[in-house]
């Protein structure tokens, strides 16, 4: 759509025509991909990337001219409609080099074994399926401009589906630099199960193989990651940007390796912290709609629910979606990833980064 | 109970018929999918289409009548079988914030917030239960034996017949509560923020239905104006008689406060049956009455999706012909006539005596 279609179609007079449901709700009886302020996007294609045991998948999506573009590093929120009608949203870093508004990016997806989502982007998804997405967000993302060449270092540590975020920056210095070359050192290492489950092998052989100042170092299986490892291949490394994405042992031992460095950044797909004082929790938590009352566990208010049984609706399960807000009547809860406790009667909160402390009662 | 004529229930018969109840609902929602789904897609895609439809043939005067009966029928699916079942969360398992209700906006002057609240919460907690149900009788109408008889109710008639005319206004004040600021009960500045929000949402109403399409259509601005005014009325009474055959023919009861202290679910189930009316007929009306042609069904069962109420009505008939309760339906014109009866009668005091014991219609000492 132009820019002109754009302006009318969020105007204000066709926003007071179309009240309350607003201009989408009639664009979308026309075609998915019209829109005036929600992002919407058609799968282009799926190409597999790797198979074995926990197959990936690049999609690769055409997004509404409402996309405003991703910095290299974002995430961006996406809704299928998995089988049952049912839409369920899970946030996806982007793995392609930076957007502009309304351009195509993709997305690397790892299909887990039960996963809900995972499994039907990577097994199911189809050309010209429409999903629903959020603008990108996210803070992982390059701190310098391609666009003039540096002598600042940068180190990008990732292992497994973590390299997604990393390789959206890769891309991006390569695209964006000069004569094909990142203009600034980058050392790429990458901790993947086995060379069958190396996800963007061939890419990454070539960029490791052209003369564009990124060295990539590929790790397989034992070969995890250590402080001396590293110390060899970038020996100030306390001292160097560096970008961190992975499954939890991996990121557990980087962080140790950089103390209190502040040039280590980090992206999580999963929460990894264990809320603090499991053992020492206290009271009784009570999910009124459903009756039950029992001791709290002093684990996320989302996992002491399903450990009962219940199946709240959740998508990221780390604060970032609002997908699980529920209204918590009585008690004071914990946020487990800023350590604020609240006691507001009647508040909305996510509970899965909201642990009880103490006697507690949500509407679940 | 204004009546007796109940069968009587023990506590363990409530428990069973309960249970049944329980079971019914289980077996449904685990079944919920897309065929659910694909149905109110299609449903909205059809309003929408009547709307725009409605609007564009505002252009051609002598189209002037198809494009008032596309406009009327498309704010009715919007405002019944979309919105008054959509803001129930019947579709909130879908996880489509365009079906969702907490984000459900209706084509109505009143807010959905507040809707929601008199209606989901109050109106069908308390469904029935005099004192508490602010639709018995919309806080204007004497419905009830039981409601104190006053000179006003005289005019229960004609109250009525305005309500039916500016339905979508009474159900906007309905939440202001009027009769108790008048009485006292209530002070005008409880209703302060109630009154911002649906000042909000009249002025989007009276903007796109009464200003801005009619100045679209330039000389023909008086004729839309009345196009759509007549829609908006259109709607008005059709929901006003479709709701009031739900709770007020004759034989529908109402409970005191007293009857449902501490009520166990079966008799929630009981009362909610007792308290709802159905009405018959083909499945186009059950469409524009949003399916609230099966009351009951609704009031038993309020956040499964209403297509399932056909389906559900069988085994609900079958269970209550068990038990030996009334299940109250018949044909729209007959619960209407009913219902015109009722209000007419309640306009004078009631004459029967009341010295004799009502009765419960839960008899405990049958439990034992
Ligand atoms: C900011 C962010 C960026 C992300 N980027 C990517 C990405 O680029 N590529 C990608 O493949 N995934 C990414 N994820 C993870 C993704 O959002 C989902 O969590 C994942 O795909 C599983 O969702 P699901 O619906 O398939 O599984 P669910 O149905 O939610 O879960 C099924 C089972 O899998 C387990 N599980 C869920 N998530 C994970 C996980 N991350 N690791 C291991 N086990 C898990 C659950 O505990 C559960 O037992 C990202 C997550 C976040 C928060
Ligand atoms: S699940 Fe996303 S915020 Fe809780």
């Amino acid at each position: 759509m132009t820019p002109l279609v754009q302006r009318v179609l969020s105007s204000k007079l066709l926003g007071a025509l179309t009240s309350p449901h607003g201009v989408d709700r009639y664009l979308e009886q026309i075609n998915p991909m019209w829109a005036a302020t929600e992002v919407r996007a058609q799968v282009v294609e799926v190409v597999r990337e790797t198979s074995g045991e926990h197959p990936v998948a690049t999609v690769r999506l055409q997004p509404t001219t409402t996309w405003r573009g991703h910095r290299a590093g974002q995430y961006v929120q996406v809704g299928v409609e998995v089988p049952g009608a049912r839409r369920t949203t899970r946030c996806f870093s982007i793995s392609s080099a930076e957007s502009g508004p309304g351009e195509e990016f993709t997305i690397t997806v790892r299909a887990h074994a039960e996963g809900l989502v995972s499994k039907f982007l990577v097994h199911d998804a189809e050309p010209g399926l429409t999903v629903h997405l959020s603008q990108a967000e996210g803070a992982f993302t390059l701190s310098e401009s391609p666009a003039t060449p540096t002598n600042n270092r940068l180190l990008y540590i990732t292992g497994g589906s973590g390299i997604t975020p990393a390789m959206s920056h890769l891309r991006t210095l390569l695209r964006d630099g000069y004569d094909g070359r990142a203009n600034r050192k980058v050392t790429f290492v990458h901790y993947a199960r086995s060379p069958q489950d190396q996800i963007f092998a061939e890419e990454l052989q070539r960029i490791a193989w052209a003369d564009n100042d990124v060295s990539v170092h590929l790790r397989y299986g034992d070969d995890v990651f250590t402080e001396a490892a590293l110390g060899r291949l970038v020996p100030d490394f306390r001292a160097t940007d560096t970008w961190a994405c992975g499954p939890a042992p991996m990121m557990d031992l980087v962080r140790e390796a950089y103390g209190d460095s502040p040039r280590l950044r980090t992206e999580f797909f999963k929460l990894s912290t264990r809320p603090a004082g499991t053992e020492s929790a206290e009271g009784d938590v009570t999910f009124a709609r459903d009756g039950s009352t029992a001791a709290n566990t002093g684990e996320s208010l989302l996992e002491q629910a399903e450990a009962r049984g219940l199946t709240p609706e959740f998508g990221c399960r780390m604060g970032i979606c609002f997908s699980c807000v529920s209204r918590k009547t009585e008690g004071t809860v914990r946020n487990v990833l800023t350590g604020e406790e609240s006691s507001l009667p009647d508040e909305e909160v996510r509970i899965c980064v909201s642990a009880p402390v103490g006697d507690c009662v949500v509407d679940l | 109970m204004t009546t007796d004529t109940h069968t009587r229930m023990s506590d363990e018969q409530l428990e069973k018929f309960g249970e049944e109840m329980d079971a019914i609902r289980q077996r449904v929602i685990a079944d919920l999918g897309e065929a659910d789904a694909s149905y109110i897609r299609g449903i909205v895609k059809k309003q929408r289409q009547l709307e725009v439809a409605g609007r564009a043939l505002m252009y051609l005067p002598p189209a002037w009548p198809l494009a008032v009966a596309s406009l009327s029928v498309s704010k009715i699916l919007d405002n019944m079988e979309i919105g008054h079942n959509v803001m129930h969360g019947q579709y909130d398992w879908m996880g489509d914030p365009g079906l969702n209700s907490r984000m459900y906006e209706w084509d109505n002057v009143c807010p959905s917030s507040q809707w929601k609240y008199s209606h989901n919460y109050i109106h069908h907690t308390f469904t029935n239960v005099l004192g508490k149900d602010r639709d018995i009788g919309y806080g204007i109408l004497r419905m009830d034996e039981d409601q104190k008889w006053h000179p006003y109710y005289l005019g229960n008639p004609v109250y009525a017949f305005l309500l039916m005319v500016f339905f979508e206004w009474g159900v906007a004040m309905h939440d202001l509560e009027v009769e108790n600021l008048v009485a006292g009960k209530r002070s005008i500045s409880e209703n302060k923020a109630l009154h911002a929000g649906i000042m909000k949402k009249v002025k989007k109403q009276a903007l796109k239905d009464y200003l801005l399409f009619p100045a679209l259509t330039g000389p023909l601005f008086p004729l839309t104006l009345a196009g759509n005014a007549t829609a908006n009325l259109v709607r008005n009474v059709w929901a006003f008689n479709i709701i009031f055959c739900g709770h007020f023919p004759a034989g529908v009861a109402t409970f005191s406060e007293e009857e449902c202290e501490d009520e166990s679910r079966g008799h929630w189930y009981y009362r909610q049956l007792l308290g709802s009316a159905n009405i018959s007929g083909s499945k186009l009306l059950h469409l524009m009455s949003g399916n609230l042609s099966h009351q009951i069904e609704h009031h038993l069962f309020p956040d499964i999706p209403a297509r399932r109420y056909p389906e559900i009505a069988e085994e609900v008939r079958e269970i209550c012909e068990r038990y030996g309760i009334a299940y109250n339906t018949g044909p729209l014109h007959r619960q209407l006539g009913s219902v015109a009866k009722k209000i007419c009668k309640m306009a004078l005091p009631t004459r029967r005596s009341r010295a004799t014991d009502p009765g419960t219609v839960v008899d405990h000492k049958l439990a034992a």
